[in-house]
């Protein structure tokens, strides 16, 4: 079975947590450096950034997520994910992410995006896409992959296997970006062989 | 097509500030504290509640010049209080920006019959309950989130862990029944029928629910979070305790890791005093007219 870390330190990281699961992925909910052992790939969810950074910090989890994602593990970040991510952040995602982007909550809104996630969304409907005082990307390098952008402003992103978005897919029973995750993590690694099975050996 | 301030987008900003802590604040410098110790929001006031039972009088919502300083101070989400069913408090506050607004009881209620129609703002609402019947009356009204009202101002958590108490064991009995007694149950309960159907469905409330009044210690909020809580707010707790930088962050700590007691320990070392607290006894006359959590119909 494919395992998905899940930063679990504040946020929505339940949502996330049942959308992999009713894909038949397990969720492993990270708090501790300790969580980190032998995860196929990694969700950073929506939540509070300031709060989440801070988290990171108080639980040395800067270094390990940094080595994590530059062994190649997939990631899907949303929201507060997504910048977490930037160069400001973790610095793993060419980005810099712009918070509150958007104005304060009474301007949070709900709008219709096409994302082009490869064979995920072949002739797919778009997505619902819901943006809660969301960032946007303020500026990005050359291996960015912009998929969706709102106003003008790129609001999904990809680099390689990293994914990151500024809305939330978890609270819509949107589940096309975890099963790109899922997918992405199983095309990684040998036939048959999981994060289980390399955390017992 | 853009759909703005959708009921989506209100119940999910307090999915974000799940596993966090919102504290109160009554100055920006606090405000910065709080962010600083990893708040998820701030609830700006002009008086913590313990403060507000030493003033008496009637409490009003907060001077806007002392909330905009506050917005501009810090990044996470502001909320302020209005009084309940003081919809033009609540339309100040929405114009003013105000991220969720709180309609509190730990302020004087300005309607004693009706609370305020939270359909209508485009700012998502949090409300106070002791039970499971009060918690569904106010997301019929368009509540976003639900907080246990405990008895804010004491620092005492007894009030909270029988309101957290109430609504899961309400909830589980919801679960155990027959659909055909479901109408008998909302009857009961005073509550919508179709919010009654689909708590018994689903297990749990529609909105995110928080736990609040008289969490004053990292244990506190472990013992919430145990019971069920998805997040704490902390009035008084904090900036009533000798070190506010640090039991801030420690309350923070046990929050996330409220299922490892050897982390909660590890938190809740050192801190200094935490806020003096009042037993509810003290509080309540014979009628029981001293406790704010009565305030609410």
């Amino acid at each position: 079975m494919t395992v998905v870390g899940v930063l679990a330190l504040q946020g929505d990281f339940e949502a996330h947590a049942c959308v992999l699961e009713r894909l038949g992925a397990q969720a492993r909910v990270v708090r501790e450096r300790a969580d980190l052992a032998g995860i196929d790939a990694l969700v950073i969810p929506g939540g509070e950034s300031t709060t989440m950074t801070l988290g990171i910090k108080r639980e040395g989890l800067a270094e390990p997520l940094r080595d994590l994602v530059g062994a190649g593990t997939p990631v899907l970040g949303t929201c507060a994910g997504l910048i977490m991510l930037d160069r400001d952040h973790l610095d793993v995602l060419d980005v810099r992410a712009r918070r509150n982007a958007f104005g304060r909550q009474v301007a949070s809104f709900e709008e219709e995006l096409d994302l082009p996630l490869g064979e995920a969304s072949a002739g797919a409907e778009p997505v619902r896409a819901v943006f809660i005082r969301a960032p946007w990307v303020e500026e990005h390098g050359e291996g960015i992959d912009v998929l969706a952008s709102v106003d003008g402003h790129p609001v999904a992103v990809r680099q390689g296997d990293i994914l990151a978005v500024a809305f939330h897919p978890e609270i819509t029973g949107e589940d096309r970006l975890h099963r790109w995750l899922i997918d992405r993590a199983n095309a990684r690694r040998p036939e048959g062989e999981t994060g289980f099975a390399r955390e017992a050996a | 097509m853009r759909d703005v301030a959708t009921h989506r987008v209100k119940t999910g900003l307090a999915e974000m500030l799940k596993g966090g802590v919102i504290m109160d604040v009554v100055t920006p410098e606090q405000a910065r504290i709080a962010e600083a110790a990893g708040a998820v929001a701030v609830m700006a006031l002009e008086r913590v509640p313990s403060d507000i039972r030493v003033a008496g009088g009637v409490a009003r919502m907060s001077d806007p010049s002392m909330i905009a300083e506050i917005q501009v101070a810090v990044t996470i989400p502001v909320m302020a209080k209005a009084r309940i069913g003081h919809f033009a408090e609540a339309q100040v506050l929405e114009a003013l920006g105000i991220d969720y607004i709180d309609e509190s009881e730990v302020l004087t209620p300005a309607d004693e019959a009706h609370h305020i129609d939270k359909w209508k703002f485009k700012v998502p609402f949090v409300c106070g309950a002791t039970g499971l019947g009060e918690a569904l009356r106010r997301i019929g009204e368009g509540a976003a989130m639900i907080r246990t009202k405990g008895e804010a101002g004491t620092g005492n958590v007894v009030e909270a862990v029988r309101h957290m108490r109430a609504i899961q064991g309400e909830i589980r009995r919801l679960r155990s029944m027959d659909p055909d007694e479901l109408y008998t149950a909302a009857k009961e309960l005073q509550a919508p029928l179709d919010i009654v159907g689909q708590v018994a469905e689903d297990g749990r409330l529609p909105v995110v629910n928080f736990s609040a009044g008289g969490i004053a210690s990292p244990a506190d909020a472990a013992l919430m979070m145990q019971l069920g809580a998805e997040g704490v707010f902390v009035g008084s707790g904090i900036f009533k305790s000798e070190d506010p930088e640090r039991t801030g962050a420690a309350i923070v700590e046990a929050t996330t890791h409220f299922d490892k007691p050897e982390r909660v320990a590890a938190a809740s070392r050192g801190l200094g005093a935490a806020m003096a607290g009042i037993e509810i006894s003290a509080l309540a006359g014979p009628d029981g007219d001293g406790l704010l959590q009565h305030r609410g119909w």
